[in-house]
């Protein structure tokens, strides 16, 4: 067995997850922009941060195929546990972050025994609600949360040696960008794994998956958990670099934007977060530049992008190359 | 005692009265998903535009407030074929994040067209003098507006039953979203019920948008994503497709709703989705609706 040459689906899987030179290239990018444009650094640590959030919701949406309206519920969990102990005195980063996953995780687990008990609509509709909950639940203990106005607190220096730094985001931007790393690098690890490839069997078509005895309620929670988990990191990190907290990171507009741009890149091919996050943010920064917000032009440009991309881009802005690359693969030997 | 039933009746006239607002606004959403599986988010855009119809109509126009009620719901009734047809008949066979992404697509426009057109303003409406002040019913007096809310909601619901147990078109509906393909087997062109269903559907919702701009305090352009929860949540815990279903939910939820928020000023709304999951737990597939598998 061992010396028979694998027949062509068997490598097509092999290879599939192996490190291409290409996947280099988010992270040259990433390093550059830090160089090329200080002025805006404030706004790409904000995208490192998006993109491991919109990392998160891939995984349960673009993969197990279960469609969250209320993914902020997570982020936003992870954001006040982190700010809370920060403001309560307790000021390492690293730990905050740590207990903002546990949060999250926590509730993403005890969410999901009741919102995965559901199909469609009605599910759909218990993760907008627990979201909303959670808002108007932050919006009520405002000497707790700090309300609308939100609070300001500090951290201590990261490992101790680097103090975030709230004008020139240098720091900062490192520190969300070794985090999306690290995530990228285990959601990756996730999904190409047979837990991972089981969930795409599950999106499929779950009766069949459940016929030849995969657990599917119990792979559904996990990955719910999962995602629930890193989306509280994410909420932890995006607080903590800008070094203050709102209730807007449980608002619903979070969950409804980072769904679009989860779509918008290519859902259940990781790179289409990285996309997706890029084009929004890009977009929504100049639209409200140029045009400016009164009438809401970004509503309107959005709206109809959401539709064009329904009609003719089910597959998201990366599934329009499909075409292209598998006509260099097929020519490729 | 007196004052208990003094709270009492307060709930009661103004839960309900809250109640059929959303019984009239989400009944044709319930009945769009049931009969097609389509999750039409933008459903409150068009209660929305109705709402709006309603108030220009009125307050520049000078129409009167029951005429233009009728005025919005057949222009929005048409406006939901135009898009029936138009919009959404391309996606009704995708999956449900399309439909999700589609019509949330919709909402953000409508936010656009709506301050575009009317301002980003709160509307309010003036009241025709018949609607306003108190109606004195001996042991307390009620708010006339609350009155005719719920006799025209209870109405409407009659009319509604009637209509889907003994009429022809009711009982195609029933067969459709039992089993559409069963009933397209036997001749019931599903597609054009659609049509009609989706066309009155929407015409509920812009009445309800009429009818409602007091209660809900006034109209903002995000008035479609400031209420999709609500509305999902009655579809939801009715059971999809259900009528009956649909009204018993608004009944429960908008009583509670309202006895939340009267007895918790702060934290109040809070209750409906204690109250929405602890049902949907006992009963996934909503109090009315058929078990799945």
């Amino acid at each position: 067995m061992s010396d028979a040459t694998p027949s062509p689906a068997a490598t097509e899987l092999l290879r599939a997850h192996r490190f291409r030179l290409i996947e280099l290239l988010p992270w040259v990018v990433a390093i550059a922009v830090y160089f090329l444009f200080p002025g805006y650094r404030l706004m790409a640590t904000q995208i490192l941060v998006l993109i491991l959030f919109a990392l998160s919701l891939d995984l349960i949406v673009g993969y197990a195929g279960i469609v969250s309206l209320g993914h902020a519920a997570f982020f936003g969990t992870g954001a006040y546990a982190a700010a809370l102990l920060a403001n309560a005195g307790w000021q390492e980063p690293l730990t905050a972050v740590a207990v903002g996953a546990a949060a999250a995780g926590v509730l993403g687990y005890v969410s999901g025994w009741v919102v995965l008990r559901t199909k469609e609509l009605t599910l759909l509709m218990l993760t907008m609600a627990l979201g909303i909950m959670l808002y108007e639940l932050a919006k009520d203990m405002d000497e707790i949360t700090g309300g609308f106005d939100g609070i300001n607190f500090e951290n201590s220096p990261i490992l101790g040696l680097f103090a975030f730094d709230p004008l020139f985001f240098t720091s900062n931007y490192w520190y969300a960008f070794a985090f999306l790393l690290i995530g990228f690098l285990v959601v990756r690890l996730i999904v190409h794994a047979p837990f991972g490839q089981s969930l795409v069997g599950i999106r499929e078509n779950d009766r069949r998956m459940h016929a030849i005895g995969t657990p599917v309620r119990q792979r559904r929670r996990h990955v719910y958990t999962i995602a629930a988990t890193i989306a509280g990191i994410a909420g932890a990190i995006w607080v903590q670099v800008q070094g203050n907290i709102t209730i807007a990171v449980y608002e619903f507009e979070m969950s409804g934007n980072i769904l679009i741009m989860v779509i918008l890149g290519g859902a259940g091919r990781l790179y289409g977060a990285f996309i997706g996050v890029i084009v929004f943010a890009i977009l929504e920064n100049m639209t409200e530049t140029v045009l400016g917000t009164d009438p809401p032009y970004w509503e309107l440009l959005l709206g109809v992008a959401l539709v064009l991309t329904v009609l003719f881009a089910p597959k998201g802005l990366l599934g329009l190359f499909d075409p292209f690359v598998h006509r260099l693969r097929g020519k490729a030997p | 005692m007196d004052q208990v039933l003094d709270i009492a009746t307060t709930i009661l006239v103004f839960g309900v009265a809250y109640a059929m607002l959303l019984f009239i606004i989400s009944v044709g959403l319930s009945i769009t998903m049931g009969l097609m599986g389509f999750v039409n988010l933008a459903h409150g855009a068009f209660a929305m535009v109705g709402g709006y119809v309603t108030v220009k109509l009125v307050t520049p126009l000078g129409i009167p407030y029951l005429l233009a009620l009728v005025i919005a719901f057949m222009a929005v009734a048409a406006f939901g074929v135009v898009m029936e047809r138009l919009l959404y008949r391309w996606v009704f066979d995708r999956p449900e994040l399309d439909h999700v992404l589609f019509t949330i697509g919709l909402v953000f426009i409508s936010v656009f067209a709506v301050t575009g057109i009317w301002g980003p303003d709160p509307q309010n409406i003036q009241l025709p003098k018949i609607l306003q002040g108190d109606l004195n019913l001996g042991v307390k007096s009620i708010p006339v507006y609350r009155a005719f809310m719920i006799i025209a909601g209870g109405a409407i619901v009659l009319t509604l039953f009637y209509g889907l147990e003994r009429t022809r078109i009711g009982a195609q509906v029933r067969a459709a979203v039992d089993n559409r393909r069963m009933a397209e087997s036997c001749g019931i062109p599903t597609g054009r019920l659609f049509t009609v269903i989706f066309a009155l559907g929407s015409g509920m919702a812009a009445l309800g948008g009429g009818l409602g701009i007091q209660i809900l305090g006034g109209l903002k352009p995000v008035f479609a994503f400031e209420y999709l929860v609500i509305f999902l949540i009655v579809v939801a815990v009715g059971g999809l497709g259900n009528v009956r279903g649909t009204f018993y939910a608004a009944l429960v939820l908008g009583i509670i709703d309202f006895a939340g928020k009267y007895f918790l000023p702060e934290g109040g709304g809070f209750f409906i989705y204690g109250v929405t999951f602890i049902i949907l737990l006992w009963r996934p597939q909503g109090l009315f609706g058929k078990a799945q598998r």
